[in-house]
């Protein structure tokens, strides 16, 4: 198999899916992505469910979104709570790095 | 292979109750949870624990171990499943369907793998992907993720790596077997920490007319001895002598395209944020690297240096704690 073509796609901020590009890239209803965005997992771009445009980072973020539900016990309404604070941690982490290295 | 206690890994009482071992497996799920957690060990620790609920949380499975622990057995000594140490037990089937058993331990698999009375349906399959077709049974296969570290020069540049990945195959008798398999993946430039590449049908097997999941790749970057990140942007600390902070410099200061002549502004000090706009990670906006400057006092190594500090002191008129008020005289 080595060598075989495959389909490469970047996950990049150049790409944005549309909620059923979405739901098929992580094969979950649409109704369950509606749900995230209604908790404020999700925050498309667009007014209706048609026009939303998610940024590909997105996908990772119902993934992890999906694990915390499955493995925590999470509901949705923690999940949006626990994805910010961890974006927040990764700064807060990013910015000590900085930091410390000043202080050496 | 090694006999694993269950009760150890969750940290509970072989008496525990069914809520009292939820709650241990919560509390260690919580601690060590990949996506959560920066323990180093992390994802290893979370299969353990994982494991072991798998087993403790099903009261069947818990009986049939609890039979072969009283055999003896203890952490980490030699096992070999007894034959028929799982006769005598009544089991309700479906096996380990809600856990993603891939990963799990080989002591697990012997006991309630695929050729386990548990095992009935193999599991690793989640409701998730169900899809009932008309006539046929179809499931799409699970997605799999894996990180790859780079280099931050590699992300500058961009650059291909082979990915090498286990691949489970089932053969005709249902036993699993690992086969090694080789991607060549392009990197562009400018790609940035936690971003993901998606490769289509790269991940696991589906079932009947379900087509193959997909395999997301994690770019982490590798530590840098000189450079940090935060998204495009590339931070330098940059150490100074006192004259060239005092009176302005211009220095040859390296970046990840190549080293760049760089005016220090006089009167510059510690902690000081220089910009050199678009040298950091490429990108539709570039991101920039900032030096951040650290002013270094030379050691007085001998009685010349200790003179020209001492000529100094006598002739500026510095106080640096001007600031702390009368508390702090000089």
């Amino acid at each position: 198999m080595a060598g075989k073509e495959t389909s490469v796609l970047m996950l990049d901020e150049e790409l944005v899916f549309t909620l059923r590009e979405l739901s098929g890239s992580c094969d979950l209803a649409a109704e369950e992505l509606i749900a995230m965005v209604e908790e404020g997992v999700l925050t498309p771009q667009g007014a209706s469910p048609r026009d939303w445009r998610f940024p590909a980072a997105d996908l990772r973020r119902v993934h992890t979104a999906l694990r915390l539900q499955r493995d925590l016990g999470v509901n949705l309404a923690g999940v949006a709570l626990a994805l910010e604070m961890l974006e927040e941690m990764q700064a807060l982490r990013a910015r000590v790095r900085v930091l410390e290295r000043l202080l050496d | 292979m090694e006999f694993k206690d269950y009760y150890k890994v969750i940290g509970v009482a072989e008496d525990a109750t069914q809520d009292e071992i939820k709650r241990a497996y919560r509390k260690l799920a919580r601690k060590y949870h990949p996506d959560v957690s920066k323990e180093p060990d992390a994802e290893d620790r979370f299969k353990e624990v994982g494991e072991a609920y798998e087993v403790l949380k099903d009261p069947e499975k818990r009986a049939a171990y609890d039979n072969l622990r009283q055999g003896g057995y203890q952490s980490g000594q030699e096992f070999h499943p007894p034959p028929g140490w799982d006769a005598g037990f009544e089991f309700s089937g479906g096996g380990f369907t809600d856990a993603d058993a891939a990963g799990f331990s080989d002591f697990f698999e012997s006991l309630f793998g695929a050729g386990s009375p548990f095992g009935g349906a193999r599991g690793g399959f989640r409701g998730a992907g169900a899809r009932a077709g008309g006539a046929g049974f179809a499931m799409r296969g699970q997605d799999h993720h894996a990180r790859i570290q780079i280099g931050l020069e590699d992300a500058y540049r961009g650059v291909t790596r082979t990915v090498t990945l286990q691949v489970p195959e089932v053969d005709a008798q249902g036993r699993v077997h690992t086969k090694q398999h080789s991607l060549n993946v392009k990197i562009p430039a400018g790609i940035t920490e936690g971003q993901q590449i998606r490769l289509a049908g790269q991940g696991a097997p589906g079932m009947g007319d379900g087509g193959r999941g997909d395999l997301y790749l994690e770019i982490q970057f590798a530590p840098h001895p000189l450079y940090q990140v935060e998204g495009r942007d590339v931070y330098l600390t940059l150490p100074i002598a006192p004259w060239e902070a005092a009176l302005g410099a211009k220095l040859q200061v390296p970046t990840l395209g190549g080293p760049v002549e760089m005016k220090i502004p006089a009167g510059a000090q510690s902690g000081q944020k220089l910009r050199l706009k678009g040298r950091g990670l490429p990108g539709k906006t570039p991101g920039d690297q900032y030096l951040i400057l650290q002013v270094r006092t030379p050691p007085a190594r001998n009685d010349e240096d200790r003179e020209l500090y001492e000529t100094m002191a006598k002739k500026m008129n510095f106080n640096p704690r001007a600031e702390l008020g009368a508390a702090a005289g000089g």
